[in-house]
């Protein structure tokens, strides 16, 4: 038993990387899910958006590169659809370079495909990435068509319909920011929400989530952490809108392989412990 | 004189108009104008930062330090990525298209190249995680176990499993569930933690904002006034 553990206590890494690829590879096969129960914490955005009234305005922040997709995009899409339902101006826009492509991919995947009938301009705005970080929130929060002059194709934003009445940030009745990292949430709070009394809402990562909850709830009116909380507004999404359960599931089918990679994180966490203490090394460190 | 009074100068009256501009509703224009200014600023430095780029990885080749051939590597891919996009090479629809028009060149380097590669480092993090846990989170003293108990919890109540193990408390000790535990840590434990750096940074930015204003600190001029 004690060569056992020595043995285990003494592990190659490379076996530890089999277990890991393995726990994602599986359940992607075979699709492995489990039920999803949304927290009051992700539960808050949807209320909101589902409390707003149609007309009202969204900026909707896709700050985030290639890397973070996976937790990101389901976000970002889910949010889309429900604000598109309940019949809101979106103005989708970006302060990452990398985030374009992410503008990009919803604009097919989630405009073009499930509502064709809503109007570029009219109805929703891609205002595409403007450089300057948190200096492009300071600057739209007096004069917003200044900070964005044009859309993504090029068009003069002046002319458009839905910026009829937009002149700076606190015409609009929420911020929601999908990022990653610098800039994001945090400056969306401190130069765009806060000064003009606009709600904020965000959907980060799972590292980032844990640097977030100081805001919440009294400057961050909801926060989906990770793909766990992609999920939870996933799972209310289809519950309150059956209709996009075929494409609103990307998060959810996910959590089956995060689930069992950290069951299997979990389970060598255990193993590297017992080994420990059955090898006698602790007398030694406690002491 | 004139090099060093005149930049402390102008940055004192810039900051202080900055800090105005936050408190006076008035002021919104000024604040405005200024990081519209700011961007302009940002935008020349990034010559300057890809400039500098390429200095000093060409200097390391040069010079054949250790990892050099990796140096030819980032300055090939920079000044590929350069050209095709402000010429923008393969564009069908020339220089009037955006420039990640689908088919160009620079749209090819982000989703062939940039797009796999960054998927690919964030990927390879759950292979570091799981191994360093393994090594990492052992029980070796008080503060260590509490780490390792917290992880532990965060862990399962993050996913569908955390619930189910403790599926079986009766309602009055729900609070002992898992997933309830670990929004505890998260919203009690972690936030105390994050709020402290929070303001310890903000505290930070004002003493050295002031520093900055009052002219007291001066590397930003070139590191000889300070």
């Amino acid at each position: 038993m004690s060569a056992f553990m020595d043995r285990v206590g003494r592990m190659d890494r490379r076996w530890i990387y089999l277990a890991i690829a393995l726990a994602v590879i599986i359940p992607l096969i075979a699709r492995l899910s489990f039920p999803v129960i949304t927290t009051p914490i992700v539960q808050n955005i949807f209320d909101k958006i589902d409390g707003m009234p149609e007309g009202s305005r969204m900026i909707l922040s896709a700050d985030f590169g290639p890397s973070t997709v996976p937790e990101n995009m389901p976000m970002l899409q889910a949010v889309l659809r429900h604000a598109l339902q309940k019949k809101l101006k979106v103005y989708l826009l970006t302060l990452w370079a990398t985030g374009i492509p992410q503008l990009d991919a919803v604009e097919q995947n989630v405009l073009a495909k499930d509502f064709p009938d809503r109007l570029a301009g009219q109805d929703w705005v891609n205002l595409g990435y403007k450089a300057g970080n948190q200096g492009v929130i300071n600057a739209a929060f007096s004069d917003f068509p200044g900070a964005f002059p044009v859309d993504s194709k090029g068009r003069d934003v002046r002319t458009l319909p839905i910026m009829e009445g937009v002149k700076r940030i606190a015409d609009f009745n929420l911020i929601i920011c999908i990022g990653s990292g610098f800039p994001g949430t945090k400056e969306w709070i401190q130069f765009g929400g806060d000064p003009s009394h606009v709600p904020v809402a965000c959907g980060v990562t799972a590292v980032e989530a844990p640097l977030l909850y100081p805001y919440y709830p009294r400057q961050l009116l909801g926060l989906m952490g990770g793909l766990q909380g992609a999920a939870e507004y996933e799972a209310v999404l289809v519950k309150h809108y059956p209709e996009y359960e075929a494409r609103s599931q990307e998060a959810i089918q996910r959590m089956g392989p995060q689930t069992v990679a950290h069951l299997v994180i979990i389970a060598f966490i255990v193993l590297g412990n017992l080994a420990f203490f059955a090898g006698g090394e602790w007398r030694g460190k406690r002491a | 004189m004139i090099r060093v009074t005149l930049p402390v100068l102008l940055t004192s009256v810039i900051g202080l108009l900055l800090v105005a501009a936050f408190f006076f509703r008035g002021m919104d224009r000024v604040n405005s104008d200024l990081s519209e200014y700011f961007n302009i600023i940002a935008a020349v430095a990034f010559i300057l930062g890809g400039g500098n780029l390429v200095r000093m990885h060409l200097d390391k080749v040069q010079r054949r330090r250790p990892g050099w051939p990796y140096s030819i590597v980032t300055v090939v891919a920079f000044l590929f990525t350069l050209i095709a996009g402000l010429f923008k090479i393969g564009n069908a629809q020339g220089w009037t298209g955006p420039v990640e028009a689908q088919g160009s060149w620079f749209n090819f380097t982000y989703d062939a190249m940039f797009n796999p590669l960054q998927a690919t480092m964030f990927s390879l993090l759950a292979f570091f995680v799981a191994s360093a846990s393994y090594r990492a989170f052992r029980a070796r003293n008080v503060e260590a176990t509490l780490l390792l108990g917290a992880a532990l919890i965060i862990l399962l109540g993050r996913t569908f499993v955390g619930g189910l193990l403790t599926s079986w408390l009766p309602e009055r000790l729900a609070f002992l569930s898992i997933p309830n535990l670990s929004n505890w840590i998260m919203s009690t434990v972690n936030l105390a933690g994050a709020r402290a750096i929070i303001i310890g940074i903000g505290l930070g930015v004002i003493s050295t904002s002031l520093k900055i204003i009052l002219g007291i600190e001066r590397s930003y001029l070139g590191g000889r006034e300070s």
